[in-house]
């Protein structure tokens, strides 16, 4: 309350956080799906039974940011590392989180067979359309023309085919409880973003299978835009490619209230 | 307990349910198969984790994720499911758990074939995948053997935070003996102090092979190495037979040393003073062993069942004092006693320069064997 008790205090940094200041450059939306998952998981006071399992790209310091217990997977691995933590800690909170090269293309084979298995875990999935850490490379997300470092004349769907639209192929699994795609250009939807993480937070807390949230997320720096254009661009390229839409929620998920 | 017959992978299986194994997770390939096929059964009977992951890849991953809570964790393969298992088996070591790995290799390379052969030597002694580290590995050549070296397999991970791995051939994998299990050990579900558990009324815990400042990785490979050293000074083992007056000395690993013991023990009916040396811990290797004998000895016949991968530690050890012959079978083909008996036969009676690749001379024996 401080010197005013008339100011109430509306806005913090969540206590999942440490005191570290990120790596992410300036405009992109790693942080905040970062505070979106930190808040969630303060409100729903997991942060003493939370096990995150960091992967490979941008994120691979995302134990530097999260202030529980954490391991650092190999490329694509972290829904394999997970799945071993949750089998032997099945009462413990699990969640990956994952970019788009890590997860859809070298690591798909781990996230669609822990889908598949209903393994209760949560997977935060990052679809910026690029690989980021490596310098803006050609990604399983990469639109039809858009140009990376690896796709210099744009992606061509004759040589490299198309993007994959992975939450649409997860959500035909019998085994995941709570699939859908959001994403963070606008406070609108940073809001919907948030609901969505706790639902699947929600979704593996009470046992009903495999929960991913996949967020589009900006990349100013390889996109080679400014952090405003990166926003528009999301909502002008990638959503009409990547629609935000509930592909699979648990009728279970409808009696819960938040 | 009484000696009951058993097969080799179903004592390795139950001798680790019995050393406390508390999750399992694995993929088939033969020959290597009634591994997981044994714990897929016996695991759920005792409330604890079994599971057949998508791939080796995965089946790695996933051990190394248990091994991260602390947990006593095992996977299983043979050759080419080891191949993928490689990558998993780095970021263990990097991140210093404990894991117990039985490799029952068949021959290759490529798919090769599903038969016994001990054509995984360098990539596990030597190997492991990349980075700078040097896994224990076990070398058992009887089902007995596989079961004992099985239960110390898992104390030997935990006291060093290291990978253990256990090798042996198909054929020992195959094959039923009379063998004792131990008595079933009590699960201790105390986690240690470095174990991924969930901050509960503690600090957090950070598990990693990431060391992005490269002085604190040059410091995790120095300390890595230190370890090794510790585990050199402590662990060494092999099995010596006849070697007190031994002027010819075999060394052997696993089903290959066992074929040569009864070549020895053939040729020492004969009065031929041959002795044999059996790696126990192929890594680490017994070097100063075989330098000794090779004071003692005037000459040495590796036998292997493969092309030459330990003949070249052998020949490091030895250092050119006196002649290495070497004999092996690979492909799948196991030796018999009476092929390496004639080589001992011959190394006794014919005299041999020291040669700096004995695998010459063998290749033309081979070729005059096929004509």
């Amino acid at each position: 309350m401080g010197l005013n008790p008339q100011v109430e205090t509306v806005y913090k940094r969540p206590t999942t956080f440490t005191p570290a200041t990120t790596h992410y450059c300036p405009g992109c939306t790693h942080g905040v799906a970062h505070r979106l998952v930190a808040e969630v998981l303060e409100e729903m006071n997991l942060q003493e039974k939370t096990i995150g399992v960091a992967s490979v790209g941008c994120s691979v310091f995302a134990y530097n940011y999260f202030d529980c217990d954490f391991v650092e997977a190999a490329h694509g691995r972290a829904p394999a590392m997970a799945t071993g933590i949750k089998r032997v800690l099945p009462d413990r909170i699990v969640f990956t989180y994952q970019g788009d090269g890590d997860l859809a293309s070298i690591g798909m084979a781990e996230i669609v067979h822990s889908a598949a298995r209903g393994e209760n875990i949560t997977a935060i999935f990052i679809n910026n359309a690029n690989y980021g850490m490596t310098g803006g490379q050609m990604a399983p997300t990469t639109l039809p023309g858009q140009k990376t470092t690896s796709s210099p004349m744009g992606r061509d769907i004759e040589n490299n085919g198309f993007p994959i639209r992975t939450a649409e192929m997860l959500a035909t699994l019998d085994g995941a409880g709570y699939i859908v795609r959001r994403s963070l250009h606008d406070p609108t939807n940073i809001r919907k973003a948030k609901k969505a993480i706790r639902l699947a937070f929600e979704t593996q807390e009470r046992g009903l299978g495999f929960s991913m949230v996949e967020l589009l997320s900006t990349c100013p720096t390889n996109w080679g835009m400014n952090p405003i254009q990166s926003l528009q661009w999301i909502e002008e390229h990638m959503i009409p490619y990547f629609p935000l839409e509930d592909f699979k929620v648990s009728p279970i998920l409808s009696q819960v209230r938040i | 307990m009484a000696k009951e017959l058993l097969k080799g992978n179903e004592a390795i299986a139950e001798a680790a349910i019995r050393s406390g194994l508390e999750a399992y997770f694995g993929y088939p390939i033969t020959p290597q198969t009634e591994l997981l096929e044994w714990l897929s059964k016996r695991m759920p009977e005792l409330g604890r984790t079994f599971m057949q992951a998508e791939s080796e890849l995965a089946a790695i991953n996933m051990v190394y994720g248990a091994a991260c809570t602390g947990a006593r964790v095992m996977t299983s393969s043979s050759s080419p499911g080891i191949s993928l298992m490689m990558e998993g088996i780095s970021y263990i070591a990097g991140t210093e758990v404990p894991v117990v790995l039985v490799d029952v290799m068949r021959a290759g390379p490529g798919l090769g074939n599903i038969a016994p052969a001990q054509s995984d030597y360098n990539q596990i002694v030597h190997g492991g995948g990349h980075g700078d580290f040097r896994p224990i590995v076990l070398a058992p050549a009887s089902v007995q053997e596989s079961i004992d070296l099985t239960v110390e397999a898992f104390e030997l991970a935990d006291r060093y935070r290291a990978i253990v791995v256990v090798l042996i051939d198909g054929s020992i994998g195959q094959m039923m003996e009379p063998a004792e299990l131990p008595p079933m050990r009590h699960i201790d579900r105390q986690r240690p102090t470095w174990a991924v558990t969930g901050a509960k009324d503690r600090d957090r815990r950070i598990l990693s092979s990431i060391y992005i400042d490269p002085e604190n990785e040059e410091e995790t490979n120095l300390r890595i190495l230190e370890r090794w050293k510790e585990i050199e000074a402590n662990e060494m083992r092999y099995k010596e037979y006849y070697l007190e007056d031994a002027e010819l000395v075999v060394v052997g690993f696993g089903t290959a040393g066992r074929v040569a013991l009864s070549a020895v023990r053939a040729a020492r009916a004969e009065g031929i003073p041959v002795g044999l040396l059996r790696p126990i811990t192929v890594s680490p290797f017994p070097y100063a062993r075989i330098k000794e004998l090779s004071n003692l000895a005037c000459g040495m016949l590796v036998v292997e069942m493969n092309t030459g991968q330990m003949l070249l530690d052998v020949q490091a050890a030895v250092g050119g004092k006196i002649p290495v012959e070497f004999y092996g079978r690979m492909g799948g083909v196991v030796p018999l006693p009476d092929e390496i008996h004639e080589e001992i036969s011959r190394l006794c009676y014919e005299p041999v320069a020291p040669s700096a690749d004995p695998r010459e001379s063998w290749m033309d024996r081979m070729d005059l064997a096929k004509n």
